[in-house]
């Protein structure tokens, strides 16, 4: 998954962040700071699985504050499957 | 508890217009705003025709992050409470935010968002049922969505009373107030016009199987086949009459009396409870019938339910004594946006001293002794309204609207 398709499904699951702007800048940004919700997190994850028919650890976001280490989190899942 | 409460603020989604300016002058033009169904297709179902919103883009009012968590009724009620609030003159961040509470009414929550979310259960499986219909669908959504856009964090609340909502809430707003909340959103907003809500409100039997707009929804006529159904409703932004002198705002009005009822069983002789209902809210207001210079009625649409109503009114009021009016014979039955929007409705016949009509209905029930406000617009000397609404399953309430020495002016 590319950092563009990432950003995709963010925006389609929950629109453009509370703060700041979803580009490549936003990459290293925690989502806290982003203004992103644990349900829309949620609503995230739910399309990253759908997207990339993978499971992704039910802990990911305790493991992952950025959108950088989500698609490395990603890969990985990705690569285990 | 007698502090006397006021409506500040009105923010209005109708299927006659978007905003107060818009709504007022289509109904004062009496513009029908019931058409066939076009958010889906309605030719398989025996009703075809809903008052529909067809100009709103919620993209244009909401930010992006809203829309996919929302279902169109949360997202029609949070344009509607925006407006509100800007039509009051409060900024909602300049108020401490234990300050102000939120209570709406609801009747069928988000159904269009959960049909969506059934079908993506059924047909996909359910990791593909979105996360956020925890709570999009809930009836007490409006009231959560409200509250966290706006930084309420005072009491919050939803009343579930079908098409008597949009009163039963502006009674509890009042209460609240009285308690010690200095502003309350109130008024109910619901979308009921989806597949899965059509089947749900199909049982209820009321609705008129009428494909002409101009002849299917017609309370107190002869003709009178059921209602027609409608989607929006009111935001209204209710206060403590002294706080709203204390910053000069603009009142619309008192919210001076307030009654609720419910109907005996259908099996029990016992008289309908309506009447009651009204005169609660007369002695509640401290007012006579001869000082109410209005009616806007509740028009279920149906013969039985109409003679009951009519029958209540002449009875309170006496037989053709005082001017009734339905102006939801231009947007249909609106659930729990219906009483609300008559409530917002109301208020503005008595700021602009007009009884806005009750169009299409040509021939009376005889039976019905109510001076109905058909056709044109009637100018009056306007002080104090009565709005009436009940809601299926035996809910029954009245609201006095008043305006002058007690409405903080």
């Amino acid at each position: 998954m590319t950092p563009d398709e990432l950003i995709a499904i963010f925006r389609a699951s929950a629109g453009e962040p509370e703060s700041g702007v979803l580009d490549g800048e936003a990459m290293d940004v925690s989502f806290g700071e982003l203004g992103y919700d644990s349900i829309q997190l949620l609503e995230i994850a739910g399309g990253i699985e759908r997207k990339l028919a993978i499971a992704l650890p039910e802990n990911i976001f305790a493991e992952t504050r950025t959108l950088r280490e989500l698609l490395l989190a990603i890969e990985a899942a990705a690569a285990a499957r | 508890m007698t502090e006397s409460v006021v409506v500040t603020g009105l923010g209005i989604v109708a299927p006659t217009g978007l905003g107060v300016d818009r709504y007022w002058a289509a109904t004062l033009s009496g513009r029908n705003g019931i058409r066939r169904v076009s958010r889906f297709d309605p030719s398989r179902y025996p009703v075809r025709l809903a008052g529909e919103i067809t100009d709103f883009v919620p993209s244009a009012h909401l930010p992006s992050r809203l829309l996919p968590q929302t279902d169109r009724m949360t997202q029609l009620a949070l344009v509607a409470t925006d407006w509100a609030f800007a039509d009051s003159g409060v900024e909602p961040g300049s108020m401490p935010s234990f300050d102000m509470g939120v209570v709406t009414a609801s009747t069928s929550g988000g159904f269009d968002f959960g049909q969506h979310q059934l079908e993506n259960l059924w047909s996909r499986g359910p990791a593909q049922v979105s996360a956020y219909h925890s709570f999009a669908w809930f009836y007490a959504v409006n009231t959560g969505q409200i509250s966290i856009r706006n930084g309420m964090r005072g009491p919050g609340g939803v009343l579930v009373t079908e098409q008597a909502g949009g009163l039963d809430v502006v009674g509890q707003a009042r209460r609240l107030a009285r308690r010690g909340t200095p502003l309350v959103v109130t008024g109910g907003v619901d979308m009921p016009l989806c597949p899965w809500a059509w089947v749900a409100q199909l049982t209820s039997r009321r609705m008129t199987p009428c494909d002409d707009p101009a002849a299917a929804y017609l309370p107190f006529d002869v003709k009178a086949s059921g209602f027609v159904p409608g989607e929006g409703g009111a935001i209204l932004i209710v206060e403590r009459a002294a706080d709203a002198r204390r910053r000069a705002a603009r009142v619309y009005g008192e919210i001076a009396g307030y009654g609720a009822t419910f109907d005996p069983a259908p099996s029990a002789s016992a008289e309908p409870a309506l009447r009651r209902a009204v005169e609660i809210a007369l002695a509640d207001a401290a007012v006579a019938p001869a000082d109410v210079d209005a009616v806007f009625a509740d028009g279920a649409g149906l013969g039985e339910l109409d003679l009951i109503e009519a029958q209540a009114i002449a009875s309170v009021f006496g037989p053709h004594r005082i001017p009734v009016t339905v102006p939801k014979t231009m947007t249909g039955r609106l659930y729990s946006g219906g009483a609300a929007l008559d409530l917002a409705t109301a208020l503005l016949a008595l700021r602009h001293q007009v009884v806005p009509p009750t169009i299409n209905v040509t021939d009376q029930q005889s039976d019905c002794p109510i001076d109905l406000v058909i056709g044109q617009p009637r100018a009056a000397p306007l002080r104090c309204v009565v709005v009436l609404a009940r809601g299926l399953g035996g809910f029954n309430a009245a609201v006095v609207l008043r305006t002058g020495r007690s409405a903080g002016k």
